[in-house]
């Protein structure tokens, strides 16, 4: 009898066994909406010159046939189950899920083509232009390229779909198969600097045509043998993961000391491989990383967010400029980088203070809108007329020394990169150490919930002060490297982007962990600085980014465990819950 | 008892640095004010005349961010979260007002029916900026509503960015110029206050959107059901109100006001760009603070008075602080307004209308 409740209620609950043609058509939609966004906005076009494999192949087609396949994927991927039903087995709707959501897409897509081939909007979209309907039409006329599409997209949408039957097993070597080789194709010129660099030219040539696509054969092998290695290897990482976690703790903190040493071996070579362009690269997204380093204290440990982090920076790259170099009016002792140092340091804390007392007790989203402000002032003083004397206006200061042990100047971005490395060890060891220390611990628990951490014995106040003052230290050394690095500073350059920025980057790379902000800043600042092509979309992607994150990701790339679970303390409680009922059920016989 | 107090005084010993601090800062800015204003005034270098000028600049400028700032308060009472994207939802209707209008320059309406013409674009000024928020409140805060606050505040930055650099992409980064209003060149006096026929205009148009405003959150079953869930949004629920369309309202209505403030604002300063969102909306958050955030009215007046200060700030306070050129420096007196808002009286004006803090 039990039983058969049973069966009835999970009829019930799963999934309609045929399509679910409204989610289809919705999914289909949004897939049309972004294919026309992307178009619309400019990106297929910028991205057309991009090429990516020898042929007819061009990173903005990719992204245009990306679209109908990524929106099939979805549409194919069956809404999600409560955990404990069984997924229904994929089968021929899942195929046809994609197939209709690539279709709609297609249908929108091609509705806006003929839209904008019959109205002329150039005026007002700047972006609509003949060669933006050229890469859409496929090079046709207007029906052929419509046609053309619509069979395209089905097709593209029914793969995706599709991919739903491989199995996790097959699908996921596949996917990042595709993925690597489409990045080694966006990515050529850090690729064939790095193959030139470690002296394997032959493979460069290989590899590429001279224009700079990936050849075609070598694209296939490249993608088929990261399939194979893929399937092959795919227990690995969990496995090695393991047996790291079964080791003895001591065994494990050598085995994690000696990657360390390794990291830093390869980052003392890494100039020499990579080349000044690079290496220039590597610096911003360098100084970029201290920020966000001293951002993840402020935002990712104490829960502060703190929008107007651009003005610690600004403050370390002004007072470094004004005590070096000569070029200040009122005011220049030019003293050399390691005298100003302690100097720039008393800055950044006297400033700390100067924004975290106003706004120690103001609520979260207060004091986010309040440092916004102070950034901007920071920026408006710094450019004003007012204080020209001191900060030079909007010529900014100019002439800023090297820096300088001894006789060895750091100059080249080759050399450079060892000054930012040795800022760099220093600012994580810092962060590093603050984490589980007293103040870490309190700051952590201010970030769930002030007034119980205050009620618990932490210093709230002290608390507060002290993540301001360690953030803006390690924000004025970004500050200070930057001055020394271009040698120039302007006021403009400090504007309220860089602190979004920073923001970013700890949020898409993870709150309050290290690597993760290592991985934010080498994606958000170093690749978009590789791909010229992405740089007027760059804040565009950021601003998803974000969204998206925020939606889907709370907790960030690489995610500090702790941070993780308070994210998802809901699911965590849910799933307690569910293994509790399985629990019970298991333990009562099946009879009663 | 007696432990209670104890604690307290302990506290109190405990920030009496911080205090003292803050004490000092109010003490030095009301010394400043007061110095700066009577040094300029006894200097004589504005006529009273151009005081009067600089009112009404103020006054207008002000109802454009109390426009704005509605949509802030409105949310914020509501969600208890600063919609950060709201000065996009204005800038997209600044922009979208001016193709509007450009496009109609060339016809002969422009010129024959002005009003009218301006009247389409302020419809259509409106209804981009109402759907824009519609979208952001489906697609990005829906999904978070009852995570932590920042969540949704850090989407809030995130769909700032985008629709930004979205409009940036979609429509080019110039600057667009609004075409001129034949009809609104000039200007009339009234009691010695010289007012511009675009400022007249504007503050009558925001006096209009006010009063419709009031008429709908005061008297419609829409905005009781409003006011309902912004003062306990279980209760509402539990009382038949669909909670969800109520918000959705909210940021309708508060799109709407912010759309109209957009076109406001071009005929003013007869121009937009794609990054003229950003400053408007802080200036607009300011403003909702000042007036109280979650008090329809405090919006407004915190406007003006934000209107005001920015104005009269500079020629007033850092003119006979002897500060050189102090106009670049208007920017610097808002935000400074705002810091000092939050310290010396952080419920604003008129007071904070929010139901008892749940967060």
């Amino acid at each position: 009898m039990a039983e058969a409740v049973q069966t009835d209620l999970r009829e019930e609950l799963l999934p309609a066994r045929e399509v679910d043609l409204r989610r289809s058509l919705r999914v289909g939609l949004l897939g049309g909406l972004t294919a026309v966004f992307v178009s619309a906005v400019g990106m297929v076009q910028s991205f057309d010159e991009a090429g990516l494999v020898v042929g007819p192949l061009s990173f903005g087609d990719i992204l245009l046939l990306a679209v109908p396949f990524v929106f099939g994927v979805l549409a194919g991927q069956p809404p999600p189950v409560l955990k404990g039903f069984a997924e229904p087995t994929p089968g021929a709707r899942n195929v046809i899920a994609g197939g209709v959501a690539g279709l709609l897409t297609g249908v929108v897509l091609g509705v806006f083509v003929a839209l904008v081939d019959t109205f002329d909007v150039r005026d007002i979209f700047t972006r609509i232009s003949p060669e933006l309907l050229d890469i859409l039409t496929y090079g046709q006329t207007l029906a052929v390229g419509i046609l053309i599409g619509l069979v395209v997209n089905v097709i593209l949408g029914l793969a995706g779909g599709a991919s739903k039957l491989l199995g996790q097993r097959w699908r996921r070597p596949l996917f990042r198969a595709l993925l690597v080789v489409v990045m080694l194709g966006v990515l050529e010129a850090l690729v064939s600097q790095i193959l030139r660099g470690a002296r394997l030219g032959r493979v460069q040539d290989a590899l590429y045509a001279p224009t700079g696509e990936l050849q075609l054969p070598s694209a296939i092998a490249i993608g088929l043998g990261l399939f194979g290695l893929g399937l092959w290897l795919r227990d690995q990482p969990r496995a090695v993961r393991e047996r790291i976690g079964a080791m003895e703790r001591e065994r494990r903190r050598l085995v994690a000391a000696g990657a360390l040493v390794a990291l830093v071996a390869v980052l003392g070579i890494l100039p020499r491989v990579l080349g000044p362009f690079l290496t220039e690269v590597l610096n911003i997204a360098g100084i970029f990383l201290l920020m966000a380093l001293g951002l993840n204290i402020v935002v990712g440990l104490a829960g502060l967010l703190d929008l107007g982090y651009v003005a610690f920076y600004a403050v370390g790259a002004y007072a470094t400029a004004v005590l070096t170099s000569p070029a200040s009016q009122a005011f220049s002792p030019e003293l050399s980088f390691w005298v100003a140092l302690p100097l720039v340091i008393l800055a950044a804390v006297a400033a700390g203070l100067l924004v975290g007392t106003p706004v120690l007790r103001m609520r979260g989203d207060y004091l986010a809108i309040v440092t916004l402000g102070f950034g901007e002032i920071a920026r408006i003083l710094f450019l004003s007329d007012a204080l020209k004397p001191v900060f030079g206006g909007a010529q900014g200061i100019l002439r800023v020394p090297d820096i300088a042990i001894g006789p060895i100047e750091f100059r080249g971005p080759e050399l450079f990169f060892y000054a930012i490395l040795a800022f760099a060890l220093v600012a994580s060891y810092i962060v590093y150490a603050l984490q589980d220390s007293r103040i870490g611990r309190a700051w952590m628990a201010m970030r769930e919930d002030e007034r119980v951490a205050e009620a618990m014995g932490v210093n709230t106040v002290a608390a507060k002060l002290w993540a301001f003052v360690i953030g803006a230290m390690l924000a004025s050394f970004g500050g200070a490297l930057i001055a020394v690095k271009v040698g120039s500073i302007f006021p403009n350059s400090f504007n309220v982007i860089v602190s979004f920025t920073v923001l970013i980057i700890i949020i898409v790379g993870g709150m309050a962990s290290i690597p993760g902000v290592i991985v934010g800043a080498l994606i958000l600042v170093a690749l978009p600085e590789l791909l010229r092509e992405f740089q007027e979309f760059r804040y565009l992607l950021y601003g998803a980014l974000l969204i998206v994150m925020m939606l889907r990701r709370p907790e960030g790339l690489i995610p500090s465990r702790r941070r993780a679970r308070e994210l998802h303390e809901e699911e965590v409680v849910q799933d307690a819950w569910l293994r509790a009922q399985a629990a019970d059920a298991s333990a009562t016989p099946s009879g009663e | 008892m007696a432990e209670t107090v104890g604690l307290k005084a302990r506290r109190a010993g405990r920030l009496s640095g911080v205090d003292a601090f803050l004490w000092f800062v109010r003490v030095v800015v009301l010394v400043a004010v007061a110095w700066g204003s009577y040094k300029s005034i006894s200097s004589g270098r504005l006529t009273a005349a151009q005081w009067r000028g600089l009112i009404v600049a103020g006054v207008s400028q002000g109802a454009v961010y109390g426009l704005v700032a509605l949509g802030y308060t409105m949310v914020y009472g509501v969600l208890r979260f600063i919609n950060f994207a709201h000065g996009e939802v204005f800038m997209a209707g600044s922009m979208i007002g001016f193709f509007v209008a450009n496009g109609l320059s060339g016809t002969a309406m422009w010129a024959s029916l002005p009003f009218v013409a301006l009247l389409i674009a302020l419809l259509a000024a409106m209804a981009t900026s109402t759907s824009i928020s519609l979208v952001l409140e489906r697609v990005a805060y829906r999904p978070l509503r009852g995570l932590p606050r920042l969540v949704p505040f850090i989407t809030a930055v995130g769909a700032s960015f985008f629709l930004q650099y979205t409009f940036a992409g979609l429509f080019g980064a110039d600057s667009k110029a609004y075409p001129p209003v034949e009809a609104l060149k000039g200007g009339f006096t009234i009691v010695g206050f010289r007012f511009g026929k675009v400022q007249a205009l504007v503050i009558v148009a925001t006096i209009v959107m006010m009063i419709g405003l009031y008429l709908f959150v005061e008297r419609t079953k829409a905005g009781r059901a409003i006011r309902a869930v912004s003062e306990d949004q279980e209760m509402a629920s539990l009382m038949g109100i669909n909670v969800d369309r109520s918000i959705a309202l909210v940021f309708a209505v508060g799109g709407a006001m912010a759309g109209a403030g957009g076109l406001l604002y071009g005929l003013t300063f007869g121009q937009v760009d794609f990054l003229s969102g950003f400053l408007v909306g802080i200036k607009a958050f300011t403003a909702s603070v000042l007036g109280g955030i979650g008090n329809l009215a405090g919006a407004m007046v915190g406007g003006l008075v934000l209107g005001l200060i920015e104005s009269l700030g500079p020629s007033l306070v850092l003119f006979g602080l002897g500060v050189p050129s102090a106009h670049q420096l208007q920017d610097v007196v808002a935000f400074l307004a705002l810091v000092m808002i939050l310290i010396f009286r952080p419920t604003g004006i008129l007071g904070e209308r929010l139901a008892e803090e749940r967060a």
